[in-house]
């Protein structure tokens, strides 16, 4: 078994009195690729955030990539990849002065930052969209620039908050053949998704509802617990019981 | 009809959810119509003038004695040495040195001559010929006082009577020019930035694609701002009335009717600008530069339009807010009613639909 | 410092990136350089009086005569009556009416007293006053001229008088224009600077991207130094452009020194973009942080004695001008612009922005959060 990466113990995040993240323990092993599903509004996103230094978590501990999250969250944000599922990348810069800025901003030298950006648009295809402004690509192709960006710096760990969303299938089927070359590269992937075929893809998965996790194990285990023919039957039978919709 | 107030009503959520955005349309025209009551005046006032006291003698004495018994003036003594004149203009707030020469009594007995130096910084021209005004006005007043002359004959008086204002006070100047200003804000910027927004975020395109007519989906985003403005148009007439002391002297319905008139106006101005821009910044630029100066600018409230050189004097009249701003003053200072206003509610009333006829075509061209 | 370099790199590429916004920036200010103090002009002039005559004598005509010599009045279309010419005033026509009554000329003569009526549109308080003093001068000159005529000169005994010579200094042809173009130049490079400022961190915050930046290693004040010196750039451009139009279209040779301008343009520029940024980690969308930049600015201009005078002011107005960083430089640029006013007069102006500057960017830097 490999190292842990990733270790949280009684996680919680209270807004107000609203408990968005409920008492959440669990460990991830590096190299992993670790799926965290879950309907809208139930604490997914909240969670990812605390574990890349975001949000202050309100109670409990955990570590990522062995700094704590409570005091040194800037330590955490130089050992980690993060995309959100809002776009993240400039529109109104080219692809590549957004990957010049990012390796920059991660403080990578300038030969570096050439040689990454070089290999980089050449494993995207993106040659031909090098001088095109970002915003002028398709989603597809930008999700894609967006997951190599947030791996310029060659982090140990990369956080995907549902990073397919809106996309057609086979593209969607594009960007997991990225994230297992990283994952075979030894990178953890913390990866949350609403696609119940996506999970399947996954190492280890766990099920959050109402802020806690429900369960968590491999994809063939949780069938067999559930006595369930595929990922989606194991879900809406957890997720049947949720008290919160989503928003 | 009822679909239309479903979609009012979450317009009106969005907005009523922005609590920064909306304590500040409500604040902002009361902040002005109290900072314009109260804080700002043209009048001068407590003007710093220093004054150089080389005769010492009775008539320096009462002179000075009655300049700093005014209130324009916060008048204090210099000490000798004139080649300070400039460097007390440049280090200090003073605006004015008046300068007593010695013998200055001793020369009026005698010669029946006496001189004194008005010395004015004229950076600010106004001031500066305010200040020289009153000042030459007190000593003149001395002179009289000095000649003593009984009863002259053939007397020429005069009977001034101030019309609206007797009191010669600010806010029947500036009241209207507020509520102007405050419509053409709150209406123009609001709805298109909120318009360009939804463009920019994309949810514009779901809110055509949906069975809802585009002219009922413009209508909805307006209709909030619509009430809110009245809002705005009912707190200033409250706070002018009832703190500025500022009675509506014609008819309040007339005033909310032609209120309600420069509303729809700058809504089609604000839509107007949204047809033509594509990102808040640039809306929000435009909406600066096209509507807020030329309003503030050209109202009349603030700069008389008619010192103006004559282009801007032209381009003034195709400001919508002038026309208000003339109907307003009628309506709520000088107290008259519909015949006296009829032709500038016309001139408003034909700006608003022809702005609406543009806007909207424009509109359905982007759609097509 | 290596990361403020791509950092800066990227702010400045997206400024030059969409154009529109830029030609805003450089074009705006010289529109409205050359429009606004041609429009700014509180200068009373052109009285429209409107006079009704009832006397129609030699007297009264000579009395009109001297009112429309003076050169401060217009006269309106003659009315024949009061009622006429109240029409007028509230038509906007004309400004004040001076009513000669009946038996106007005959009975001064023969009662030695005669009243004129006066009646003044006041809307404008400041214009009605002056101008019923003006024509309350211009009666009183003719009543003068009118004793000397009738009366033997001898009668009057030598009468002492008071001479005043006025000198006006710095603005000896009292030209309003160089008054208003320095502080309208403060005016523009704060609405470019507190505008841009407080719209870009909440751009970032819109779009998203700022996740992005917060999930970096990236220090706070690299970023808000990041955002801070392109647009302290940009004010400084614009108030280049601003010296420029003053100089070649106005005419207005600074008296002080240029490089004492700007040594103040840098330290204000870099106290209003605080402001802009501060309002920028507060807000969550553009359209509020338009507002409540636009609320403090305009608040700032109104009590920054741009128009009306600081000292008029009451003393709770006059203690918020204090605390009001476009106050001083409208100051500092009349001071040194028309006076030529040194470092020596100016330094607290400069003490009083430094501190405000280090208050509001040290709050903007505290106010920003990567971690929520």
């Amino acid at each position: 078994m490999h190292d842990v990466v990733i270790r949280t113990q009684e996680l919680s995040k209270h807004f107000g009195a609203f408990v968005a993240v409920d008492k959440i323990s669990f460990d991830v092993p590096a190299g992993e690729i670790f799926g965290f599903l879950g309907a809208n509004g139930a604490g997914k996103t909240t969670a990812m955030r605390m574990l890349s230094g975001l949000s202050r978590p309100t109670s409990g501990a955990a570590t990522v990539a062995g700094f704590d999250v409570f005091t040194q969250p800037e330590e955490i944000k130089r050992t980690i990849g993060y995309m959100s599922q809002k776009f993240s990348l400039y529109e109104d810069l080219t692809v590549r002065e957004n990957i010049t800025f990012f390796g920059g901003i991660y403080g990578l030298s300038d030969s570096a930052i050439k040689e990454k950006s070089d290999l980089l648009i050449e494993q995207l295809g993106l040659q031909g969209e090098v001088k095109k402004l970002v915003g002028s690509l398709p989603l597809g192709w930008k999700q894609k620039l967006a997951f190599s960006v947030a791996m310029i710096h060659d982090p140990k760990i990369v956080f995907l908050d549902e990073p397919t969303g809106g996309v057609d299938p086979l593209t969607r089927r594009q960007f997991w053949e990225l994230i297992y070359a990283a994952a075979d590269r030894g990178v953890t992937i913390f990866v949350t998704t609403h696609y119940m075929d996506e999970a399947e893809y996954c190492h280890r998965v766990s099920i959050m509802v109402d802020g806690a996790i429900k369960a968590l194990d491999t994809p063939r285990d949780l069938k067999q617990t559930y006595q369930a023919p595929t990922m989606d039957a194991v879900f809406y039978h957890l997720a049947r019981g949720a008290q919160r919709s989503a928003d | 009809m009822n679909q239309l107030l479903t979609f009012i009503r979450k317009e009106f959520l969005h907005v009523l959810r922005d609590r920064k955005t909306l304590l500040i349309l409500f604040g902002l025209p009361i902040v002005q119509i109290l900072l314009f009551g109260f804080a700002l005046t043209n009048e001068v006032r407590n003007a710093n003038i220093a004054i150089i006291d080389d005769a010492h003698d009775e008539a320096s004495r009462s002179i000075i004695g009655m300049i700093a018994a005014s209130r324009s003036f916060h008048a204090h003594a210099l000490p000798g040495g004139h080649s300070s004149i400039d460097e007390t203009f440049r280090s200090s707030g003073v605006k004015l040195i008046v300068l007593f020469p010695a013998n200055f009594n001793t020369d009026l007995m005698h010669t029946q001559r006496a001189r004194v130096q008005i010395i004015a910084d004229a950076s600010d021209p106004n001031t500066a010929s305010t200040l020289t005004t009153y000042v030459s006005a007190i000593i003149a007043d001395y002179q009289k006082a000095r000649v003593q002359t009984t009863s002259l004959p053939y007397t020429i008086s005069t009977n001034v009577r101030m019309l609206y204002n007797p009191q010669l006070k600010g806010a029947p100047n500036f009241v209207p020019g507020v509520m102007a200003l405050v419509l053409m804000l709150v209406c123009v910027m609001m709805t298109s930035i909120a318009i360009v927004r939804e463009k920019e975020l994309g949810t514009m395109e779901i809110l055509l694609v949906s069975p809802f007519k585009p002219m009922l989906v413009i209508v909805a985003k307006v209709v909030p701002y619509l009430l809110l403005s009245l809002v705005n148009v009912a707190s200033i007439l409250v706070l002018s009335v009832y703190v500025l002391d500022l009675p509506v002297q014609g008819s309040v319905v007339l005033l909310v009717a032609v209120s309600t008139v420069f509303i729809i106006t700058s809504l089609a101005l604000g839509l107007l600008i949204s047809t033509i821009t594509n990102s808040q910044q640039t809306a929000m630029l435009f909406s600066m530069m096209g509507m807020l100066l030329p309003t503030t600018l050209f109202s009349g409230f603030m700069f008389p339009i008619e010192n103006m050189p004559l282009p801007l004097q032209i381009i003034s009249n195709v400001v919508p807010a002038r026309w208000y701003y003339i109907i307003v003053k009628s309506v709520m200072i000088k107290g008259l009613g519909f015949t006296a206003i009829w032709r500038e509610l016309l001139v408003l009333v034909g700006m608003t639909g022809l702005l609406i006829v543009i806007s909207l075509r424009k509109f359905k061209v982007r759609l097509a | 410092m290596r990361t403020l370099l791509f950092l800066l790199r990227k702010e400045f590429r997206q400024i030059f990136r969409n154009v529109t916004i830029l030609r805003m920036i450089l074009l705006m200010p010289v529109m409205q350089l050359l429009i606004l103090p041609n429009a700014a002009n509180f200068e009373v002039k052109n009285i429209t009086v409107c006079i009704v005559d009832h006397d129609h004598s030699v007297g009264s005509q000579r009395l009109v005569t001297s009112i429309t010599a003076s050169g401060y009045f217009k006269l309106a279309l003659a009315t024949p009556s009061y009622r006429d010419a109240m029409q007028l005033i509230e038509a906007d026509k004309a400004d004040l009416i001076l009513e000669i009554p009946n038996g106007f000329d005959r009975n001064l003569v023969r009662d030695n007293k005669q009243t004129l009526f006066i009646a003044v549109n006041a809307i404008n308080g400041v214009k009605a006053n002056l101008g019923a003093a003006y024509l309350n001068t211009i009666i009183t000159q003719y009543n003068a001229q009118l004793r000397t005529q009738w009366i033997q000169p001898t009668r009057f005994g030598p009468v002492s008088q008071i001479e005043i010579s006025a000198l006006n200094k710095f603005n000896p042809y009292l030209n309003y224009k160089v008054y208003m173009v320095p502080g309208i130049m403060a005016f523009l490079v704060t609405m470019v600077a507190a505008y841009l400022s407080a719209l870009n961190i909440v751009k970032e915050k819109e779009s998203g991207t700022i996740e992005q930046i917060n999930v970096t290693p990236i220090r706070k004040y690299q970023f808000i130094l990041g955002k801070l010196i392109p647009f302290w750039v940009l004010g400084l451009v614009v108030f280049t452009i601003g010296l420029l139009v003053m100089r070649f279209v106005y005419g207005i040779v600074p008296e002080g020194s240029v490089f004492l301008l700007y040594g103040f343009a840098v330290v204000y520029i870099f106290s209003v973009l605080g402001m802009g940024l501060l309002v920028s980690t507060y807000a969550e969308t553009q359209q509020q942080a338009m507002f409540v930049a636009f609320f403090f600015i305009m608040i700032f201009i109104m009590l920054g004695g741009l128009f009306t005078s600081i000292d008029s002011m009451p003393a709770w107005a006059q203690v918020i001008t204090r605390f009001n960083p476009v106050r001083y430089f409208i100051e500092v640029m009349r001071m040194v612009v028309i006076r030529g006013s040194t470092f020596d007069d100016i330094k607290m102006h400069f003490l009083a922005v430094i501190g405000m500057g280090i208050v509001l960017n040290g709050w903007a830097v505290l106010n920003y959060r990567k971690t929520s």
